[in-house]
Protein backbone atom coordinates (compact mmCIF):
# COMPACT_ATOMS: atom_id res chain seq x y z
CA UNK A 1 0.00 0.00 0.00
CA UNK A 2 2.84 2.19 0.56
CA UNK A 3 4.62 1.84 -2.28
CA UNK A 4 1.29 2.60 -4.21
CA UNK A 5 1.55 5.80 -2.57
CA UNK A 6 5.18 6.33 -3.39
CA UNK A 7 4.75 5.43 -6.94
CA UNK A 8 1.78 7.67 -7.04
CA UNK A 9 3.68 10.66 -5.50
CA UNK A 10 6.44 9.66 -8.31
CA UNK A 11 4.32 9.96 -11.01
CA UNK A 12 2.31 13.32 -9.73
CA UNK A 13 4.37 15.31 -12.15
CA UNK A 14 2.72 13.65 -15.24
CA UNK A 15 -0.84 14.52 -13.94
CA UNK A 16 -2.73 15.58 -16.57
CA UNK A 17 -3.07 19.46 -16.26
CA UNK A 18 -7.07 19.70 -16.45
CA UNK A 19 -8.92 17.15 -14.23
CA UNK A 20 -12.54 16.17 -15.01
CA UNK A 21 -13.79 17.34 -11.80
CA UNK A 22 -17.93 16.53 -13.00
CA UNK A 23 -19.29 15.34 -9.72
CA UNK A 24 -18.21 11.96 -7.96
CA UNK A 25 -19.92 9.45 -9.89
CA UNK A 26 -18.40 8.37 -13.27
CA UNK A 27 -20.49 8.97 -16.43
CA UNK A 28 -23.68 7.94 -15.34
CA UNK A 29 -25.55 6.42 -18.28
CA UNK A 30 -29.27 6.63 -18.47
CA UNK A 31 -29.78 3.73 -15.61
CA UNK A 32 -26.83 4.96 -13.50
CA UNK A 33 -24.29 3.16 -14.56
CA UNK A 34 -21.17 3.21 -16.80
CA UNK A 35 -22.60 3.33 -20.39
CA UNK A 36 -19.36 1.02 -21.59
CA UNK A 37 -20.97 0.79 -25.12
CA UNK A 38 -20.76 4.02 -25.86
CA UNK A 39 -17.88 5.74 -23.97
CA UNK A 40 -15.85 2.32 -23.15
CA UNK A 41 -14.06 0.93 -20.67
CA UNK A 42 -14.40 3.18 -17.06
CA UNK A 43 -11.14 3.19 -14.67
CA UNK A 44 -10.44 6.18 -11.77
CA UNK A 45 -6.60 5.60 -12.96
CA UNK A 46 -6.96 6.14 -16.38
CA UNK A 47 -8.75 9.59 -15.42
CA UNK A 48 -6.18 10.67 -13.61
CA UNK A 49 -2.61 9.81 -14.59
CA UNK A 50 -1.72 9.04 -18.27
CA UNK A 51 -2.34 5.81 -19.81
CA UNK A 52 -0.05 6.07 -22.12
CA UNK A 53 3.58 7.67 -21.99
CA UNK A 54 2.96 9.52 -25.11
CA UNK A 55 -0.46 10.19 -24.31
CA UNK A 56 -0.23 14.00 -22.73
CA UNK A 57 2.71 15.04 -25.44
CA UNK A 58 -0.02 13.94 -28.26
CA UNK A 59 -2.59 15.94 -26.38
CA UNK A 60 -0.80 19.24 -26.42
CA UNK A 61 0.91 18.46 -29.52
CA UNK A 62 -0.58 21.17 -32.04
CA UNK A 63 -0.28 23.47 -28.88
CA UNK A 64 3.32 22.86 -28.18
CA UNK A 65 3.90 23.13 -32.34
CA UNK A 66 2.13 26.40 -32.68
CA UNK A 67 4.13 28.21 -29.75
CA UNK A 68 7.49 27.31 -31.02
CA UNK A 69 6.12 28.55 -34.52
CA UNK A 70 5.21 31.40 -33.05
CA UNK A 71 8.33 32.31 -30.58
CA UNK A 72 10.30 31.62 -33.88
CA UNK A 73 8.43 34.07 -35.86
CA UNK A 74 8.61 36.61 -33.65
CA UNK A 75 12.22 35.95 -32.82
CA UNK A 76 12.82 36.74 -37.17
CA UNK A 77 9.87 38.95 -37.83
CA UNK A 78 8.94 40.51 -34.78
CA UNK A 79 5.66 40.80 -32.22
CA UNK A 80 3.79 41.88 -34.79
CA UNK A 81 3.56 38.88 -37.29
CA UNK A 82 2.68 35.77 -34.81
CA UNK A 83 0.23 38.81 -32.98
CA UNK A 84 -1.37 38.97 -36.84
CA UNK A 85 -1.56 35.04 -37.44
CA UNK A 86 -3.53 34.10 -34.18
CA UNK A 87 -6.06 37.26 -35.05
CA UNK A 88 -6.28 35.10 -38.36
CA UNK A 89 -6.43 32.08 -36.50
CA UNK A 90 -9.08 32.85 -34.03
CA UNK A 91 -11.60 34.58 -36.73
CA UNK A 92 -11.05 31.41 -39.45
CA UNK A 93 -11.97 29.39 -36.06
CA UNK A 94 -15.34 31.11 -35.67
CA UNK A 95 -16.41 30.21 -39.27
CA UNK A 96 -18.42 26.96 -37.85
CA UNK A 97 -21.86 25.32 -38.98
CA UNK A 98 -24.84 24.59 -36.87
CA UNK A 99 -23.40 23.03 -33.62
CA UNK A 100 -24.58 19.66 -33.96
CA UNK A 101 -23.04 19.08 -37.83
CA UNK A 102 -19.31 18.74 -38.65
CA UNK A 103 -17.60 21.34 -40.10
CA UNK A 104 -15.20 21.31 -42.91
CA UNK A 105 -12.94 23.54 -40.75
CA UNK A 106 -11.16 24.73 -44.98
CA UNK A 107 -10.24 28.13 -43.72
CA UNK A 108 -8.56 27.15 -40.28
CA UNK A 109 -6.83 23.98 -42.44
CA UNK A 110 -5.79 26.74 -45.26
CA UNK A 111 -4.02 29.00 -42.32
CA UNK A 112 -2.67 26.21 -40.91
CA UNK A 113 -0.98 24.46 -43.83
CA UNK A 114 -2.87 21.22 -43.39
CA UNK A 115 -4.75 21.40 -46.62
CA UNK A 116 -1.70 20.21 -47.89
CA UNK A 117 -0.82 17.08 -45.50
CA UNK A 118 -2.42 14.34 -44.60
CA UNK A 119 -1.61 12.76 -41.12
CA UNK A 120 -3.70 10.33 -39.03
CA UNK A 121 -6.71 12.18 -38.00
CA UNK A 122 -7.89 12.31 -41.05
CA UNK A 123 -7.99 8.69 -41.42
CA UNK A 124 -8.67 8.26 -38.11
CA UNK A 125 -11.45 8.97 -36.10
CA UNK A 126 -12.78 11.71 -38.68
CA UNK A 127 -15.70 13.96 -37.23
CA UNK A 128 -17.71 13.62 -40.34
CA UNK A 129 -17.67 9.58 -39.58
CA UNK A 130 -18.91 9.96 -36.12
CA UNK A 131 -21.77 7.78 -35.03
CA UNK A 132 -23.19 9.84 -32.48
CA UNK A 133 -24.65 13.33 -33.04
CA UNK A 134 -25.82 15.60 -30.26
CA UNK A 135 -29.62 16.18 -29.99
CA UNK A 136 -30.02 19.29 -32.25
CA UNK A 137 -32.81 21.25 -30.77
CA UNK A 138 -31.37 21.48 -27.79
CA UNK A 139 -27.76 22.18 -29.02
CA UNK A 140 -29.03 24.90 -30.88
CA UNK A 141 -30.62 26.56 -27.81
CA UNK A 142 -27.68 25.95 -25.89
CA UNK A 143 -25.41 28.06 -28.17
CA UNK A 144 -27.84 30.73 -28.31
CA UNK A 145 -28.39 31.09 -24.44
CA UNK A 146 -31.96 29.99 -24.49
CA UNK A 147 -31.56 26.90 -22.49
CA UNK B 1 -11.00 9.93 -27.19
CA UNK B 2 -7.33 9.42 -27.48
CA UNK B 3 -5.81 5.95 -26.18
CA UNK B 4 -9.34 4.98 -25.54
CA UNK B 5 -8.53 1.18 -27.43
CA UNK B 6 -4.94 1.34 -25.11
CA UNK B 7 -7.29 0.84 -22.40
CA UNK B 8 -9.31 -1.34 -23.52
CA UNK B 9 -6.46 -3.24 -24.38
CA UNK B 10 -4.57 -2.99 -21.01
CA UNK B 11 -7.68 -4.61 -19.43
CA UNK B 12 -7.88 -7.58 -21.85
CA UNK B 13 -4.31 -8.21 -21.91
CA UNK B 14 -4.71 -8.55 -17.70
CA UNK B 15 -7.90 -10.67 -17.92
CA UNK B 16 -6.60 -13.08 -20.84
CA UNK B 17 -4.78 -15.13 -18.42
CA UNK B 18 -8.23 -15.95 -17.26
CA UNK B 19 -9.71 -16.85 -19.96
CA UNK B 20 -6.61 -19.04 -20.99
CA UNK B 21 -5.78 -17.94 -24.51
CA UNK B 22 -3.14 -15.49 -25.82
CA UNK B 23 -3.20 -12.18 -27.80
CA UNK B 24 -2.18 -12.33 -30.82
CA UNK B 25 1.59 -11.49 -31.63
CA UNK B 26 1.69 -8.32 -33.89
CA UNK B 27 3.13 -9.20 -37.64
CA UNK B 28 6.75 -8.67 -37.29
CA UNK B 29 9.05 -7.83 -40.80
CA UNK B 30 11.77 -9.74 -38.98
CA UNK B 31 14.02 -9.09 -42.03
CA UNK B 32 16.72 -8.35 -44.13
CA UNK B 33 16.24 -5.17 -46.19
CA UNK B 34 19.36 -3.17 -47.81
CA UNK B 35 20.61 -0.26 -50.42
CA UNK B 36 23.86 0.22 -52.16
CA UNK B 37 24.44 3.54 -54.04
CA UNK B 38 26.19 2.79 -57.26
CA UNK B 39 27.20 5.18 -59.86
CA UNK B 40 24.07 6.05 -61.85
CA UNK B 41 21.42 5.24 -58.65
CA UNK B 42 20.70 2.96 -56.22
CA UNK B 43 19.74 -0.81 -55.86
CA UNK B 44 17.33 -1.64 -52.95
CA UNK B 45 16.91 -4.98 -52.10
CA UNK B 46 14.70 -6.92 -49.56
CA UNK B 47 13.96 -10.79 -48.61
CA UNK B 48 10.10 -11.74 -48.48
CA UNK B 49 9.12 -13.43 -45.36
CA UNK B 50 6.97 -12.05 -42.70
CA UNK B 51 6.67 -13.63 -39.28
CA UNK B 52 4.15 -13.44 -36.24
CA UNK B 53 5.75 -14.64 -33.61
CA UNK B 54 7.49 -17.83 -34.55
CA UNK B 55 5.31 -18.54 -37.57
CA UNK B 56 6.17 -17.45 -40.68
CA UNK B 57 2.28 -15.61 -41.68
CA UNK B 58 3.25 -14.17 -45.26
CA UNK B 59 5.94 -16.51 -47.82
CA UNK B 60 5.85 -13.79 -50.11
CA UNK B 61 5.02 -10.50 -48.72
CA UNK B 62 6.32 -7.18 -50.67
CA UNK B 63 8.69 -4.71 -48.52
CA UNK B 64 9.80 -2.64 -51.01
CA UNK B 65 7.22 0.16 -51.04
CA UNK B 66 6.60 2.72 -53.29
CA UNK B 67 7.00 6.89 -52.27
CA UNK B 68 7.07 8.78 -55.63
CA UNK B 69 8.30 7.63 -59.08
CA UNK B 70 11.83 8.43 -57.94
CA UNK B 71 11.79 7.01 -54.25
CA UNK B 72 11.05 3.85 -53.16
CA UNK B 73 11.51 2.44 -49.66
CA UNK B 74 12.30 -0.73 -47.86
CA UNK B 75 10.77 -1.80 -44.52
CA UNK B 76 11.82 -3.57 -40.93
CA UNK B 77 10.21 -3.94 -38.08
CA UNK B 78 5.95 -3.71 -37.40
CA UNK B 79 4.77 -4.76 -40.71
CA UNK B 80 1.62 -2.41 -40.20
CA UNK B 81 3.56 0.68 -38.96
CA UNK B 82 6.02 -0.10 -41.98
CA UNK B 83 2.89 -0.26 -44.25
CA UNK B 84 0.85 2.79 -43.41
CA UNK B 85 3.65 5.37 -42.80
CA UNK B 86 5.42 4.81 -46.01
CA UNK B 87 1.89 5.36 -47.24
CA UNK B 88 1.20 8.34 -45.57
CA UNK B 89 4.54 9.79 -46.45
CA UNK B 90 3.54 9.16 -50.15
CA UNK B 91 0.60 10.39 -50.21
CA UNK B 92 2.14 14.29 -48.23
CA UNK B 93 4.89 13.74 -50.65
CA UNK B 94 2.56 13.53 -53.30
CA UNK B 95 0.60 16.59 -52.13
CA UNK B 96 4.09 18.20 -51.66
CA UNK B 97 5.07 17.69 -54.83
CA UNK B 98 2.20 18.72 -56.53
CA UNK B 99 1.94 22.19 -54.75
CA UNK B 100 5.60 22.77 -55.96
CA UNK B 101 5.46 21.65 -58.93
CA UNK B 102 8.52 19.71 -58.75
CA UNK B 103 9.54 16.29 -58.47
CA UNK B 104 10.06 15.63 -54.75
CA UNK B 105 13.86 14.73 -53.25
CA UNK B 106 14.48 12.16 -51.20
CA UNK B 107 15.67 14.54 -48.81
CA UNK B 108 11.99 15.28 -48.16
CA UNK B 109 10.52 12.34 -47.70
CA UNK B 110 13.59 11.45 -45.06
CA UNK B 111 12.62 14.58 -43.03
CA UNK B 112 8.80 13.73 -43.31
CA UNK B 113 9.55 10.48 -42.03
CA UNK B 114 11.96 11.24 -39.32
CA UNK B 115 9.67 14.01 -37.80
CA UNK B 116 6.91 11.64 -37.79
CA UNK B 117 9.03 8.54 -36.16
CA UNK B 118 10.40 10.77 -33.58
CA UNK B 119 6.92 12.61 -32.70
CA UNK B 120 5.69 9.15 -31.84
CA UNK B 121 8.77 8.62 -29.62
CA UNK B 122 9.91 4.69 -31.20
CA UNK B 123 6.76 3.40 -30.54
CA UNK B 124 5.68 3.44 -34.30
CA UNK B 125 8.17 0.58 -34.98
CA UNK B 126 9.10 0.67 -37.95
CA UNK B 127 12.98 0.79 -39.51
CA UNK B 128 13.41 1.49 -43.47
CA UNK B 129 16.16 2.10 -45.98
CA UNK B 130 14.79 4.84 -47.88
CA UNK B 131 16.47 5.69 -51.16
CA UNK B 132 15.93 7.06 -54.67
CA UNK B 133 17.39 9.58 -57.37
CA UNK B 134 16.29 13.63 -57.65
CA UNK B 135 18.12 16.39 -59.05
CA UNK B 136 21.33 16.02 -56.76
CA UNK B 137 21.76 12.98 -57.99
CA UNK B 138 21.20 9.41 -55.77
CA UNK B 139 20.86 9.52 -52.40
CA UNK B 140 20.20 6.25 -49.68
CA UNK B 141 19.19 6.78 -46.26
CA UNK B 142 18.40 4.21 -43.21
CA UNK B 143 15.96 5.50 -40.52
CA UNK B 144 15.23 3.83 -37.57
CA UNK B 145 12.06 3.49 -35.20
CA UNK B 146 13.01 6.41 -32.94
CA UNK B 147 13.59 8.89 -35.78
CA UNK B 148 17.67 9.25 -36.02
CA UNK B 149 18.48 8.86 -39.80
CA UNK B 150 21.71 8.05 -41.61
CA UNK B 151 23.31 8.96 -45.14
CA UNK B 152 25.60 6.14 -46.46
CA UNK B 153 26.43 4.81 -49.32
CA UNK B 154 25.20 1.32 -48.20
CA UNK B 155 23.03 0.29 -45.66
CA UNK B 156 21.40 -2.85 -44.53
CA UNK B 157 18.19 -2.81 -41.70
CA UNK B 158 16.82 -5.55 -40.09
CA UNK B 159 17.06 -9.10 -38.03
CA UNK B 160 19.42 -10.09 -40.83
CA UNK B 161 21.13 -6.65 -40.88
CA UNK B 162 24.51 -7.87 -39.84
CA UNK B 163 24.90 -10.77 -41.99
CA UNK B 164 24.18 -8.61 -44.82
CA UNK B 165 26.67 -5.74 -43.98
CA UNK B 166 29.17 -8.15 -43.28
CA UNK B 167 28.65 -8.94 -47.11
CA UNK B 168 29.14 -5.14 -48.22
CA UNK B 169 31.97 -4.47 -45.68
CA UNK B 170 33.52 -7.04 -47.45
CA UNK B 171 32.62 -6.68 -51.50
CA UNK B 172 31.48 -3.03 -51.57
CA UNK B 173 33.15 -0.74 -53.98
CA UNK B 174 32.00 2.80 -55.01
CA UNK B 175 30.67 3.36 -58.53
CA UNK B 176 30.13 0.61 -59.53
CA UNK B 177 28.35 -0.97 -62.69
CA UNK B 178 24.84 -1.92 -62.41
CA UNK B 179 25.58 -5.74 -63.02
CA UNK B 180 28.15 -5.68 -60.03
CA UNK B 181 25.83 -3.64 -57.90
CA UNK B 182 22.63 -6.29 -58.34
CA UNK B 183 24.87 -8.88 -57.52
CA UNK B 184 25.87 -7.22 -54.14
CA UNK B 185 22.70 -6.75 -53.46
CA UNK B 186 21.35 -10.10 -54.15
CA UNK B 187 24.34 -11.87 -52.08
CA UNK B 188 23.85 -9.28 -49.30
CA UNK B 189 19.85 -10.63 -48.54
CA UNK B 190 20.94 -13.73 -49.57
CA UNK B 191 23.31 -13.84 -46.59
CA UNK B 192 20.42 -12.65 -44.34
CA UNK B 193 17.96 -15.78 -46.07
CA UNK B 194 20.05 -18.34 -44.94
CA UNK B 195 21.63 -17.09 -41.99
CA UNK B 196 18.94 -15.45 -39.89
CA UNK B 197 15.91 -17.18 -39.04
CA UNK B 198 13.61 -13.98 -39.14
CA UNK B 199 14.00 -13.68 -43.05
CA UNK B 200 13.49 -15.86 -46.16
CA UNK B 201 11.70 -17.12 -49.09
CA UNK B 202 12.32 -14.73 -52.45
CA UNK B 203 14.94 -12.25 -53.00
CA UNK B 204 13.32 -8.82 -54.25
CA UNK B 205 15.20 -5.95 -55.99
CA UNK B 206 14.02 -2.65 -57.09
CA UNK B 207 16.88 -0.89 -59.09
CA UNK B 208 16.14 2.93 -59.31
CA UNK B 209 18.36 5.14 -62.00
CA UNK B 210 17.43 8.67 -63.20
CA UNK B 211 14.16 8.31 -65.26
CA UNK B 212 14.05 4.60 -64.72
CA UNK B 213 12.76 2.01 -61.83
CA UNK B 214 13.16 -1.82 -62.04
CA UNK B 215 11.08 -3.41 -59.66
CA UNK B 216 12.09 -7.27 -59.70
CA UNK B 217 9.60 -9.00 -57.97
CA UNK B 218 11.30 -11.82 -57.48
CA UNK B 219 14.76 -11.51 -58.77
CA UNK B 220 15.47 -14.61 -57.18
CA UNK B 221 13.78 -17.55 -55.91
CA UNK B 222 16.32 -18.55 -53.12
CA UNK B 223 14.19 -20.62 -51.07
CA UNK B 224 11.85 -22.50 -53.84
CA UNK B 225 9.16 -24.89 -51.67
CA UNK B 226 9.49 -29.03 -52.69
CA UNK B 227 7.36 -30.24 -55.42
CA UNK B 228 5.50 -32.86 -54.03
CA UNK B 229 5.68 -36.53 -55.45
CA UNK B 230 2.66 -37.46 -56.48
CA UNK B 231 1.85 -40.93 -55.02
CA UNK B 232 -1.65 -41.71 -56.77
CA UNK B 233 -0.05 -41.10 -59.83
CA UNK B 234 1.80 -44.85 -59.39
CA UNK B 235 -0.78 -46.39 -60.22
CA UNK B 236 -2.55 -45.70 -64.05
CA UNK B 237 -6.16 -45.86 -64.48
CA UNK B 238 -7.02 -49.61 -65.78
CA UNK B 239 -4.55 -51.15 -63.56
CA UNK B 240 -7.21 -52.73 -61.96
CA UNK B 241 -9.92 -54.98 -64.01
CA UNK B 242 -13.74 -53.93 -63.71
CA UNK B 243 -15.20 -57.09 -63.30
CA UNK B 244 -19.27 -56.35 -62.54
CA UNK B 245 -20.65 -52.80 -62.14
CA UNK B 246 -24.26 -52.57 -59.56
CA UNK B 247 -25.95 -49.28 -59.68
CA UNK B 248 -28.74 -49.19 -56.77
CA UNK B 249 -30.87 -45.38 -56.61
CA UNK B 250 -31.51 -44.30 -53.24
CA UNK B 251 -35.37 -43.88 -52.78
CA UNK B 252 -35.87 -40.65 -50.72
CA UNK B 253 -39.53 -39.67 -50.26
CA UNK B 254 -40.39 -35.73 -49.95
CA UNK B 255 -42.61 -36.04 -46.15
CA UNK B 256 -43.31 -32.47 -45.48
CA UNK B 257 -42.32 -28.63 -47.93
CA UNK B 258 -43.06 -25.66 -45.71
CA UNK B 259 -42.44 -22.39 -46.91
CA UNK B 260 -41.61 -19.63 -44.32
CA UNK B 261 -41.20 -15.27 -45.18
CA UNK B 262 -38.42 -14.15 -43.95
CA UNK B 263 -39.83 -10.43 -42.25
CA UNK B 264 -38.19 -7.60 -44.50
CA UNK B 265 -39.92 -4.90 -43.19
Amino acid sequence: MSHQIENSRGLRSQLKDSVPVAGLCPQAGPYGVQDTLRRGFSSVKNELLPSHPLELSEKNFQLNQDKLNFTTLRNIQGLHAPLKLQMEYRAARQIQRLPFLPSSNLALDTLRGTDETIGFEDILNDPAQCELMGEPHIMTEYKLGLL
Amino acid sequence: VLFVSLCRNTLLEANVAKLGCSLPPARKTGTTICGVVYKDGVVLGADTRATEGMVVADKNCSKIHYISPNIYCCGAGTAADTEMTTQLISSNLELHSLSTNRLPRVATANRMLKQMLFRYQGYIGAALVLGGVDCNGPHLYSIYPHGSTDKLPYVTMGSGSLAAMAVFEDRFKPNMEEEEAKQLVRDAIAAGIFNDLGSGSNIDLCVITKGKVDYLRPHDEANKKGVREDKCRCYKHGTTGVLTKQVTTLQLEVMDESVQTMDTS
